[in-house]
């Protein structure tokens, strides 16, 4: 589980030597891009509610201090008890005690990317506490000890053959039987049991109402309603952007959430949880973990208006054709890139390099996060605090000086144009990436510069 | 200092200048028929509706529809009222229940999804844990979009309550749709006319 | 009208027939163009790597160039993006004339000039490229993203063209993965992306590929050569200059 880091472009080329799967998941997934174009195009007011949507989280983000107070205040009223955890590992430390508290040994837990971010399940499992993850999707890669590679399609990675091999292994299902209804109906029977024989429920949180002090899951799946309700404890962790003002702001919400993820109308379930229910006990994790930090960056704090809906993962054509586990976080794509080197920019400089800019994340963020620019902005910063490395910096300041002067420029150019017509054999090798797949262009006898100074300038 | 209180001081000290809340400027849209969008939707997502003239009709279809089963009947003015009976089982307990039928307050033609609170629902779990999942909403209550449902629930009125679109569903097998992940299997809901 | 030509580096150097073409069309529609002859780069592929700092010396010389001028023409949609949003030289109100006074040529050619008609012959299949910095950025056409009205200001001045018959792809939009250093740095997701974009144009039996970004061709063109491919590209200043 805790492979060594490949940077993302060296792990994307490796997703891709496998050109079958890679063709499959990036047509898988620009389908699922496609059924969300359909789904926006259905309500003539789609740009409106994204600008709505955009607002609120903006809104929410200048009076965030008021808003988790007077959720904190509402939900206690709710009988909810509210935690804080100012970082991953308090967060974890804060779950086990409750865990403790109950004499619990096994917890069904519902999608959360943020038990993700927190390495929760690690933690649990390293004192003696099982995890099971109730997604079908995360069911699938936590048997097969992996990440999530998406965060609303965690197995998007895997095939058929390769759940009917890991049931096979594990659920004891039939050798070879890769019928998806097959397989989902034996992960539901061992599912359905673990609901029914565990003793905490831990899910995630998809928006935190401040005006009544309540929160909303959503799940296609039922998962989360099934694992709460079956048990007596309910651990709901939130970072603590998640928070909205009021509930009329979850009908913008989610009438953008699921149609931007996967093309439906809504999820099959939108839960709203405010008190919990007799004999039950219901506790709340509002974490930080350098999300404050990200909200004092003033270049890079409305990335914090994400609703995860991971639409920029299935639009991004870098995403589609290197797979979630090249971006080595725990929320991959676009919005991952610019999330993670807050968390940790050595470990990340490479992610906001993981795209051409092309900006189509942008244009499908429900919230309006300017994702394109963010990955340019924190290049910038990457760049000036040395992470790129001084080889890097020695040649972009060779470039910088050429640039800078137009005689060394035409010098240059000419140079390297003939280099190239002369000895083709010592740019286009191996040692070139751009002649690796590509032929370079046919360098012309004169440049613009010259032909302008000869038929235009006499 | 508390995580608490360390927190919201960064907050304090990092947020942005203060923006407005604000209002919506787009027009939502709303359908002349909503029984027949919402029934529309409602088959796009793997679920099924009939418009039925009252609950007589619904009885009728019942009687048909389950047979030696564990039917919850959740709807009081329904024959065979049972849920409750159900009310303080658990999960273990449940788990034979073949069928239930509740009363949602308000369909959603946009989307499909019905709100149904806490208190028809009589046990939480009921609707999630059974195979086979029927509510009956009125004609009247059926509502274009998701504000104008907003507009009409409380959301904390109960201590839970959920919009509920289609029976439970699945794609996280190469993107493969299959529909009974967890709970229900099928959906069928009944729309009680208006017209009497 | 007095036009400023921008003409972006690797062009000049290496296809100086599209800058060529650029500067007779702007005449032919009655621009006086002058070529500031010490004009080298905008600076985006050093800013776009992360460098921004470094491009101060590459900016003030642009301005050098460029002060003056009414109107700036570029035939790139993603050269110009740069100078209007990072363009920062020593001197400030300079340097928000030049940002100001930019065009990209096909918006120039709709929008200021409003060219409504072009004597232009090319009798060929041709597929449309849209490059993304040009289109996304710029807003030179719609974007598949948007719930927005179809429009497309490329598309609009070939619409004129004798002969032409033009093709779009399956993916009407998708980026071709060129992407700046991205395509060295990320070379087998560039290359993936780019094959997947030749492949849906040659799905179309076309013969040419036309864009606004000489860079997004030059990728794609040197996939098409690796592949043996007949199929050539051509930027668009090249095909409204076609007779």
């Amino acid at each position: 589980m805790n492979k060594t880091i490949e940077e993302h472009s060296k792990a994307a080329s490796v997703f891709l030597e496998d050109a079958e799967r890679a063709k499959w998941h990036d047509e898988t997934l620009w389908f699922v891009r496609a059924k969300r174009d359909k789904a926006a195009h259905t309500l003539p007011e789609w740009e409106g509610l994204r600008e709505a949507a955009s607002k609120i989280k903006e809104h929410t983000l200048s009076k965030l201090d008021d808003y988790l107070l007077e959720f904190e205040a509402k939900a206690q009223a709710n009988g909810i008890t509210v935690h804080w955890a100012d970082d991953a590992e308090e967060h974890n430390k804060i779950i086990t005690h409750i865990i403790k508290k109950h004499n619990a040994k096994s917890v069904v837990k519902s999608k959360s990317m943020l038990t993700e971010e927190c390495q929760l399940n690690h933690y649990l499992r390293d004192r003696n506490i099982s995890v099971v993850d109730t997604d079908l999707g995360e069911y699938i890669v936590q048997l097969r000890e992996e990440q999530p590679s998406h965060i609303v399609l965690p197995a998007i990675h895997l095939k058929k053959e390769d759940v009917s091999d890991t049931f096979y292994k594990h659920l004891q299902t039939e050798k070879g039987n890769k019928d998806e209804v097959y397989l989902t109906r034996a992960a539901r029977t061992v599912l359905r049991n673990k609901f029914i024989t565990a003793d905490v429920a831990i899910t995630g949180v998809n928006f935190a109402i401040a005006e009544t002090g309540g929160i909303v899951i959503c799940t296609n799946e039922g998962n989360a309603d099934l694992g709460v309700h079956a048990n007596k404890v309910h651990i709901a962790c939130m970072g603590f952007e998640k928070i909205i003002p009021k509930a009329e702001h979850l009908s913008v919400f989610l009438r953008l959430l699921a149609r931007s993820a996967t093309g439906q109308p809504i999820t099959t379930y939108s839960s709203h949880f405010h008190r919990p229910k007799e004999g039950q006990e219901m506790h709340i994790v509002i974490v930080n973990n350098g999300r404050t930090a990200q909200l004092g960056r003033e270049e890079f704090r409305s990335s914090l208006k994400c609703i995860r809906c991971a639409a920029c993962f299935n639009t991004c054509p870098v995403y589609r054709r290197s797979g979630g586990h090249s971006y080595h976080n725990s929320v991959a794509g676009p919005i991952g890139s610019i999330l993670a080197p807050n968390l940790d920019m050595r470990k990340n400089a490479d992610l906001p390099f993981a795209s051409t800019l092309c900006g189509s994340c942008t244009n499908v963020c429900p919230v309006k996060i300017n994702i394109h620019e963010q990955l340019w902005s924190w290049r910038q910063i990457l760049m000036k605090e040395g992470y790129g490395g001084a080889a890097k910096k020695a040649s972009m300041q060779a470039m910088a000086a050429v640039f800078s002067n137009s005689t060394v420029f035409k010098m240059s150019g000419k140079m390297g144009r003939k280099f190239m017509s002369w000895i083709p054999g010592l740019v286009n090798n191996k040692f070139n990436p751009w002649y690796k797949q590509r032929d370079m262009p046919e360098p012309p006898k004169e440049s613009f510069n010259e032909w302008y100074r000869k038929n235009r300038k006499a | 200092m508390s995580s608490r209180e360390k927190i919201l001081a960064d907050i304090k000290r990092n947020k942005p200048a203060e923006v407005a809340i604000p209002s919506f400027e787009f027009t939502a849209t709303t359908y002349d028929n909503v029984v027949t969008k919402y029934m529309e939707t409602l088959l796009g997502i793997g679920g099924n509706c009939n418009v039925v003239k009252d609950l007589t009709e619904v009885n009728k279809i019942l009687s048909t529809l389950v047979k030696d089963q564990e039917v919850v009947i959740g709807i009081s003015e329904l024959g065979g009222y049972n849920a409750s009976e159900y009310a303080f089982k658990d999960a273990a307990a449940l788990e034979g229940v073949d069928t239930v039928v509740i009363e949602g307050n308000y369909a959603v033609a946009e989307n499909a999804s019905i709100w149904i609170p806490e208190k028809n629902m009589v046990n939480r779990m009921l609707p999630f844990i059974c195979q086979h999942l029927i509510i009956v909403v009125n004609e009247s209550d059926v509502v274009s979009n998701m504000h104008e449902a907003y507009a009409r629930i409380k959301v904390d009125e109960d201590g839970y309550g959920a919009f509920i679109a289609g029976p439970f569903k699945t794609a996280d097998i190469e993107q493969s749709l299959v529909i009974g992940a967890h709970g229900p299997l099928s959906l069928n809901v009944f729309i009680i006319s208006a017209d009497k | 009208m007095k036009v400023g030509l921008f003409i972006p580096c690797y062009v000049d150097q290496f296809y100086p027939q599209v800058a060529i073409a650029t500067l007779q069309l702007l005449e032919k529609f009655g621009c006086t163009v002058e070529f500031p002859l010490n004009q080298t780069c905008c600076g985006q592929p050093m800013a776009n790597a992360g460098f921004a700092y470094l491009t101060k010396g590459c900016d003030n010389n642009f301005i050098k160039n460029f002060t003056g001028y009414e109107y700036i023409v570029c035939p790139s949609g993603s050269c110009v993006l740069h100078v209007k949003e990072h363009l920062h030289g020593d001197n400030e109100p300079a340097s928000a004339a030049v940002r100001n006074n930019v065009y990209e040529l096909t918006e120039f050619l709709t929008d200021v000039l409003k060219v409504e008609t072009i004597n232009a012959s090319f009798p060929h299949r041709v597929g449309m490229h849209t490059s993304c910095h040009g289109q996304r950025m710029l807003h030179l056409s719609s974007m598949s993203e948007k719930v927005e009205k179809p429009f497309s200001k490329a598309e609009q001045l070939l619409s004129h063209v004798k002969g032409l018959e033009l093709l779009k792809t399956k993916r009407v939009d998708e980026c071709c993965g060129f992407g700046g250093t991205f395509c060295v740095t990320e070379e087998a997701v560039s290359v993936s992306m780019g094959q997947d974009r030749v492949d849906e144009h040659l799905d179309n039996n076309i013969e040419y590929i036309v864009g606004g970004d000489m860079s997004c061709l030059m990728h794609l063109e040197g996939i098409l050569k690796r592949k043996k491919s007949s199929v050539k590209v051509k930027h668009i200043a090249e095909i409204l200059n076609a007779q």
